[in-house]
């Protein structure tokens, strides 16, 4: 826990400076997706499948092409014949080529079939009333246990790949399983055993800003893409793939980013707007709806799934075994793997065995949405193991310490566990005056662990020195949580020069080397590292140049408080030379003077949480109010602790929203019902408490300065934390979520 | 497009009467211009009455009555000094619509005539016993708030008619209104069921009573056994009960997105007792 008078190794790090981007943004100054316009630019409008599985018979675009106000109408079949999305894509650019543009079939509702580029929003949105499309609808399945129905409809024949067992329905496309020890033993050897069955819906990330972007493509096949992402190394590699172009060629630039949570880690509209581009031969801006962003980008997965625990009178778990269905729309990627392998991992156990199927339906392709797959795992396990503890009269916090994971503990998933810090989350949970403060009449109590892996990925950092002594930084991964800043503190750290003489920069792709995307909470860690480890190769220099000024080697210089200084008295006697000195003479003493990093991070170090919860429920009603919330979470070494807790908070919030009110309401004819925020039901602020934060540092040996992500493990335990305090609330366990109030009540009424 | 703005009812009516396709009359425009930009409904003409004299006064009559002006908003409703103190439910009712932003333009008249059963300030109109002055080729027609809608969508107004005012009557001695609504969250949401309730005490008994439900049926039900239920009673426990039962067995709803027919059927009953144990308490002159 962080200590305010603990002294600290640190003299810019755990500091909290106001963020370098917050004056563009409180005063409307930053430019985000949709901000871009350039000369002679024309408005792209994409035309959807009103159904939820149908062939495409015919598409007649010519009466839209007809309007003296249409520059270019695309279709797959523009694309794949005369300019080419490259013929025989394979996999994942695949996939998303028949996502971004449906082939022979619309695969769900909201499907793009055809795309208009006009002279104006309101000409293109009327010039796809003109394109006629002829469908012949098909039979359709949105649920994730029906599609695995022997009688369901075929997605599509041949998608599954070589981990699926023989027998299974073409719907299931990938098949994990994994464990440790002998789970029938474990059963065999426990007092008590509870195995229930749990219903998670699909949620959207919910991100404020709608995709936007702006792309020009010549026929030179030189093109500019400017785009609301959480990576456009992604992007570029992506779209030069689908328009069949040089990687190279194609400069992306990422705007400023109205969040992203995992929704902003692929293409949608991209290639769409570089395609109409191409044919109109004039920059061309596509701006999606609300609509069009909840039926036609990725939300999380839907789930269905069976726990099973059994557990000693004293608390000890003697076996675990879990089986995950996860749907991830009408192409192979729900992550049924990562549910499976995070739904048991904060606990060390002789005996587990996990299962996980990922399942197409006729749903939008699901994208990440923190920490994906792992949130739905926690929450049937979590329930279950709270349902022991209420059934044997243990405390849930010493039931979760007495079967924590801890440093040598053999993962779930496979792998020993390295210093980690479950351990430390959970005494400080048992400490916090909330768990001990009273709950009134008609109030429960929820708890429950998470965990995340972590991620490192390609990271590339450029820092240069300017003749003043200030400081630019050049990362790669568009700042989704304040990433700039924590840039800047490290550098800061590592220079000896103040954070105000620090700019950090998103360079786009033609001005930096490959960077992966903002996601599995990588930036602090990895692009973190590379930004320490690109600011000691300039000190590196820097100390060069004194060492040659003052006539000494090298290694009798070293590095401290932003000057150079003689390593110890015998390296000579001169005065500290700061870095502004060395700096305002580099052209002459060999130039100017950069550092550099590039590498892929091996050391993310996995990270957990717990969080406490109190909710109250309105008997008459089945309504839900969240009274009290405490996330306690292991962040490593907060860099920037405001955006830490951010982080933590902001994880609660969708955590709340997901387990009480946010799903993806689809009818009995496959459309999706609830396409806008008044009835999709994302929490507003006053639906909140404040939410109370504790961050606990156990240092990654991964990381410099000991950081692990924080970005993901705090939409993990909510929705388990929030339906155990309900279902102590209620007086009976919710077992399928959200928990809205008419399931609620109905619930209360016993016939839930 | 046509765009007019006329400055009377009377040429407000004769535009709309001799307008051909869709036309809509725009006040506040929190409906209208919602529609136009998602592309639901696009007028063929699009009739301003807010530059119409008078159309954003709050006047109170000599008899005690009140004329609110078609173009009126939520804020200003809200913001005046005696209004809602007189007729706090509608007020409040008004008020549960939208953002502070959508405060800023919504108006009662365009609640009513965009003819949702979830408008949240209708059931406490109707409660409230409010009419509404019509303009039509004819000349100025007065009626009932709830004879307005006649499903979702619909209105019972003739093309040609416009709303002129929207007229509250007086408030009275040992009055008191209340409105609820149930939503999942805590604002910006669309009502599963909504609850207007408006009584007259003698002493502690109820003497008169009008009880209105929403987005529980096709329209707004002004419910007559609720009224029973409650009338010459105490509102005590039994009589509460009978309240809820009348309430629930009034209903009508559907199973959608926004809430199953169990659940509106049983919650209608909640609120009910609810906003009459307020309205009770506001007509004894407790603050509620």
């Amino acid at each position: 826990m962080a200590l305010d008078d603990r002294k600290s190794e640190f003299k810019f790090v755990g500091t909290r400076p106001d963020r370098p981007d917050g004056l563009d943004k409180v005063t409307g100054r930053a430019k985000f997706g949709a901000d871009a316009h350039a000369p002679g630019m024309l408005h792209g409008a994409i035309l959807r499948s009103p159904h939820a599985h149908a062939r495409i018979v015919r598409i007649d675009t010519s009466r839209a092409e007809a309007l003296k106000d249409v520059k270019a109408v695309v279709t797959r079949a523009d694309f794949s014949d005369k300019v080419a999305f490259k013929p025989g894509l394979k996999g994942e650019f695949w996939n998303v080529l028949e996502n971004v543009m449906a082939g022979e079939k619309a695969l769900y509702d909201g499907h793009a079939v055809a795309a208009v580029a006009a002279t104006s929003a309101l000409a293109a949105r009327d010039a796809l009333k003109l394109i006629e499309v002829e469908y012949e609808v098909l039979p359709h399945v949105t649920d994730v246990d029906k599609a695995m129905q022997p009688d369901a409809p075929v997605i599509r024949e041949g998608a599954a790949d070589y981990s699926v067992p023989e027998g299974m329905h073409p719907n299931v496309v990938r098949y994990h399983e994994s464990g440790h020890g002998d789970v029938e033993a474990g059963f065999a050897e426990a007092d008590l055993v509870i195995e229930d069955h749990f219903v998670t819906e699909a949620t959207h990330q919910g991100y404020i800003e709608p995709h936007a972007c702006l792309a020009t493509l010549g026929n030179d096949g030189k093109g500019e893409l400017w785009c609301c992402t959480q990576g456009h190394w992604i992007v570029q590699k992506t779209c030069a793939a689908l328009l069949g172009i040089e990687t190279s060629q194609l400069r992306v630039t990422a705007s400023e980013i109205g969040g992203g949570f995992g929704g902003k880690t692929t293409v949608f509209i991209e290639p769409v707007a570089l395609a109409l581009s191409r044919k109109a031969n004039r920059p061309v801006k596509l701006v999606m709806s609300r609509s069009e962003v909840f039926r036609a980008t990725g939300p999380t997965a839907s789930a269905s799934m069976d726990v099973r625990i059994g557990m000693k009178k004293d608390g000890t778990i003697t076996a675990a075994q879990g089986v995950f269905r996860l749907q991830g729309g009408a192409f192979p990627g729900a992550p049924g793997d990562m549910t499976a392998m995070c739904a048991f991992a904060p606990y060390h156990l002789t005996n587990v065995r996990q299962v996980g199927y990922d399942v197409m339906t006729n749903r939008p392709k699901q994208a990440a949405y923190r920490a994906p797959g792992a949130p739905m795992g926690a929450f049937a396990v979590e329930s279950v193991i709270d349902e022991l503890c209420n059934k044997l009269g243990l405390d849930p916090i010493d039931v979760r310490l007495k079967n924590a994971a801890h440093e040598g503990t053999k993962a779930s998933y496979g792998p020993r566990y390295e210093r980690i810090g479950l351990v430390e989350t959970l005494e400080a949970a048992k400490a916090h005056p909330h768990y001990s403060a009273p709950l009134k009449p008609g109030q429960g109590r929820g708890i429950s662990c998470g965990f995340w892996f972590n991620h490192g990925g390609e990271t590339s950092v450029s820092l240069a020195l300017s003749e003043d002594g200030s400081a630019q930084v050049m990362v790669g991964t568009p700042d989704i949580g304040g990433s700039r800043a924590s840039m800047a503190l490290m550098a800061a750290e590592v220079l000896g020069i103040p954070y105000e003489n620090i700019r950090v920069t998103v360079a786009d792709t033609a001005t930096l080397g490959y960077n992966d995307v903002s996601h599995g909470s990588r930036v602090t860690y990895a692009s973190g590292l590379a930004t320490i480890k690109a600011a000691r190769n300039a000190v590196e220099k820097l100390c060069e140049r004194a060492a040659a000024k003052w006539g000494i080697p090298v290694d009798a210089v070293k590095w401290e408080n932003g000057c150079a200084v003689p390593s110890g008295p015998n390296a000579g006697d001169f005065d500290p030379m700061p870095l502004a000195e060395i700096t305002a003479s580099m052209g002459r003493t060999g130039g100017p003077i950069s550092g550099h990093f590039e590498a892929t991070p091996e050391g993310a170090g996995v990270s957990f949480g717990t969080h406490i919860v109190d909710a109250e429920v309105d008997r008459e009603t089945g309504r839900t109010t969240i009274t009290r919330y405490t996330v306690i979470q292991d962040a490593g070494k907060a860099i920037h602790p405001a955006y830490v807790e951010g982080q933590y908070q902001g994880g609660a919030a969708q955590g709340i929203g997901w387990a009480l009110n946010e799903e993806y309401i689809y009818g009995e004819d496959g459309r999706l019902q609830n396409s806008i925020f008044l009835d999709y039901r994302i929490p507003v602020a006053s639906d909140l408490p404040m939410i109370d934060t504790v961050i606990v540092e156990v240092p990654n040996p991964g990381h410099p300065f000991g950081v692990r992500g924080v970005g993901e493990t705090g939409i993990v335990p909510p929705l388990a934390a929030i339906a155990n305090a309900v279902s102590n609330a209620a007086g009976l366990r919710m077992r399928q979520l959200p928990m809205s109030p008419p399931r609620v009540l109905a619930a209360l009424k016993g016939n839930g | 497009m046509d765009y007019h703005s006329p400055a009377s009812f009377a040429e407000a009516s004769a535009l709309a009467a001799k307008a051909t396709g869709t036309t809509r009359f725009l006040a506040g425009g929190t409906d209208v211009l919602v529609q136009l930009r998602s592309d639901i409904v696009t007028p063929d003409t699009l009739i301003d009455i807010k530059k119409i004299g008078g159309v954003r006064d709050i006047t109170r009559n000599a008899d005690g009555s009140w004329t609110i002006g078609v173009a009126v908003t939520g804020a200003e409703m809200s913001e005046h000094p005696e209004l809602g103190r007189e007729w706090p439910g509608l007020v409040e009712a008004m008020d549960l619509i939208g953002s502070t932003q959508v405060q800023g333009r919504a108006t009662l008249t365009g609640n009513l005539c965009n003819a949702s059963p979830a408008a949240d300030a209708v059931p406490a109109m109707v409660a409230a016993e409010v009419t509404i002055s019509v303009t039509g080729p004819d000349g100025v027609r007065e009626v009932p708030v709830e004879q307005i809608p006649t499903a979702p969508g619909r209105t019972s107004l003739a093309k040609g008619e416009v709303v002129s005012a929207v007229n509250v009557p007086a408030r009275g001695a040992n009055g008191g209104d209340a409105y609820l609504r149930f939503i999942p969250r805590t604002e910006m949401d669309i009502a599963v069921v909504g609850c207007g309730v408006n009584l007259r005490l003698d002493g502690e008994t109820i003497t008169e009573a009008r009880v209105s439900l929403g987005a529980v049926a096709p329209t707004v039900l002004l419910v007559e056994d609720c009224a029973k239920a409650i009338l010459g009673t105490t509102l005590d426990e039994a009589a509460l009960d009978a309240l809820a039962a009348a309430a629930s067995a009034a209903c009508n709803p559907i199973n959608d997105k926004r809430g199953t027919i169990e659940f509106r059927t049983e919650v209608a009953g909640v609120l009910a007792k609810r906003a009459a144990r307020i309205a009770y308490a506001r007509a004894k002159g407790e603050k509620a």
